[in-house]
């Protein structure tokens, strides 16, 4: 009688523990749906024609697009991503192949991990110091320069963790032939990790492209269309930041749009690059 | 002969010093920020020394400031946050790793982790137009006249109910730093040898006593360096606290009352700061800095305990 008091107790305990984290589970799921839910209605709402062909509107006037912006960040995103790839995939490589055991090495890895979710408006608050108090003004390169400083670390760990998982076998059987270290490096083991690679790099595009803080206190904004790198420039999430904030519901409508835009991106690079990643590696 | 290998190993040291360069400038880039943000923000801790930590004053008239009003509501969003999203990811994890039907893993796992990608940004203008209303009229209006007239715990029930405030930015923060613990958690319940748990379920355990009897116990630094990783992220996010959380220099007198964050402060007033504003908004980011590396160094350092172990008993 006692024991079976015992297992009916386990019994309801077990119940009681599955149940909850079924229930977190739906939570996580309906936090997920409603976010989505809420931005494609207000988003598509927005989605016009002009928000591709006209600039951000000044205040208090009517109508108005993003073409400034989208083109900005697209610039801003494009120079951080050609900065960030080879000097992230290069350090990578010399995290696995040079200095697997070293001191420096494990330092380098330890500090680049707490970069990745180091507060990215400490990074803006930096790249303001060295590239616009000394510069004396905003500009489209120290945008870039801030999201470098986010991007970099995210290509360097998932270009080590990729190169890692090529089997030694590969490196010794290249080396065995009389290759040099950094032909084997470059031709041998990075193309044998090529696909995990790009998924980081898609990976890292997706992370910077929604980042705003950085931006507020380097690439500013501009109302203005404009392709000088060298002047404050206009990019989607200052401009959402800036117009969801303000009174005028124009600006508002114009915010929603941006933030669809800005989220359908970064959900298509992050999905293309699981699948990309998937099909190349089962095949 | 000979030519060909002196060039390949003079081709081979260059390679080798020039990746070295690339990863060195990691430690350039952290030994960067804090210098230059150290020497920006002398002239405040000179000002006001180490007072400067707890002295409860923001007046830009008379250049008086103090970070403890900032240092407040960033430790109590944070707190918030985690006290909400370390039992939903567990949770979250638990289910992922023991109860999902195995074709259902993936798709879910993945939903969990875009909930990871969506801008912080988007959380943001979420949490002001949508959520904040939604919380005002049913959570903050039931909870203020069942809760705010009870003695000792009632002021934490009163102030205005706009939706704004303390706790609607701890609300949105939990649900941006779920998937990071929920991950982390996920990847360390994973880790656990098949053995022990399959020995612990023949010994007639349940599910429920298998993880919190043996995956738990089993891979316990794993998991506080997950939710040591979301407190990281927690108290460094920008825009998603900055749209709910008020914005209001004051000392937060409940949990409904508006605040601000050392990273609010900073996005809302850097535009227009000058003299000794200008340093204390340096001094705040560089105490921020310091907190998060801390903490995200501890959860880094027991991550690494977690995979040595790993390493050690299978």
């Amino acid at each position: 009688m006692n024991n079976a008091a015992l297992y009916a107790r386990r019994r309801r305990a077990n119940l009681v523990g599955l149940t909850l984290s079924m229930s977190a589970m739906a939570i996580g799921l309906t936090a997920l749906l409603w976010i989505l839910f809420v931005l494609f209605s207000n988003g598509f709402a927005a989605l016009e024609p002009s928000l591709f062909t006209q600039d951000t509107p000044a205040p208090g006037s009517e109508g108005g697009g993003l073409r400034n912006a989208i083109v900005g960040s697209l610039m801003i995103v494009g120079l951080a991503v050609l900065v960030s790839t080879p000097v992230g995939i290069l350090a990578g490589i010399y995290l696995t192949e040079y200095g697997d055991t070293s001191k420096t090495a494990e330092f380098t890895r330890f500090v680049t991990d707490i970069m990745l979710s180091a507060p990215s408006i400490v990074l803006g608050l930096f790249v303001y110091a060295i590239a616009v108090a000394t510069v004396g003004n905003f500009s489209g390169y120290a945008g870039s320069l801030a999201l470098s400083l986010i991007a970099i670390p995210v290509v360097m760990r998932t270009t080590e963790n990729m190169l890692r998982l090529v089997p030694g076998s590969l490196r010794e059987a290249a080396f065995a032939l009389g290759a040099p270290r950094w032909k084997v490096a470059t031709m041998v083991t990075l193309r044998a990790a090529r696909s995990g690679v790009i998924t980081g790099l898609l990976l890292a595009v997706a992370r910077i492209s929604g980042e705003t803080a950085p931006l507020l206190f380097t690439a500013l904004n501009n109302q203005f269309y404009s392709t000088n790198m060298e002047a404050p420039m206009a990019n989607l999430p200052v401009v959402i930041f800036q117009f969801a904030m303000s009174p005028y519901e124009n600006w508002i409508n114009l915010a929603w749009g941006g933030a669809l835009l800005i989220t359908l991106a970064v959900l298509a690079l992050n999905i293309i690059a699981r699948v990309y990643f998937r099909d190349k590696t089962q095949r | 002969m000979a030519a060909v290998a002196r060039r390949q190993r003079w081709q081979d040291a260059v390679f080798h010093r020039l990746t070295q360069f690339f990863s060195l400038l990691v430690l350039v880039a952290l030994v960067g920020i804090i210098v230059s943000l150290f020497l920006n923000a002398l002239p405040t801790f000179v000002k006001f020394g180490a007072h400067f930590l707890w002295y409860v004053e923001w007046d830009i008239i008379n250049e008086e400031f103090g970070a403890a009003i900032a240092i407040v509501g960033t430790v109590i969003s944070a707190g918030i946050a985690l006290l909400l999203a370390v039992p939903l990811a567990f949770g979250i994890a638990l289910f992922l790793t023991e109860t999902c039907p195995v074709w259902l893993r993936r798709p879910l796992g993945t939903a969990i982790e875009l909930l990871a990608a969506v801008p912080s940004i988007i959380y943001g203008m979420f949490g002001l137009f949508v959520f904040a209303p939604f919380f005002a009229d049913f959570l903050q209006v039931p909870l203020q006249s069942m809760l705010g007239g009870m003695p000792l715990v009632g002021w934490l029930f009163g102030g205005a109910t706009n939706g704004l405030g303390i706790l609607a930015a701890g609300i949105i923060l939990a649900f941006m730093v779920l998937p990071f613990i929920a991950a982390v958690m996920r990847d360390v319940f994973e880790i656990t040898p098949a053995i022990l748990r399959e020995s612990a379920y023949g010994l007639g355990c349940t599910t429920w006593e298998v993880v919190r009897k043996v995956v738990l116990p089993y891979t316990q630094k794993g998991v506080i360096g997950g939710i040591m990783l979301g407190l990281g992220r927690a108290l460094g996010e920008t825009m998603a606290v900055t749209f709910v959380i008020g914005n209001a220099n004051r000392m937060p007198t409940s949990l409904f009352s508006p605040g601000t964050s050392i990273a609010s402060v900073l996005a809302n007033e850097f535009g227009e700061a000058e003299g000794l504003h200008f340093n204390t908004l340096f001094a705040l980011g560089f105490l921020l800095f310091c907190i998060t590396f801390l903490v995200l160094a501890l959860a880094k350092w027991l991550m690494i305990r977690t995979e040595r172990a790993k390493g050690t008993s299978t």
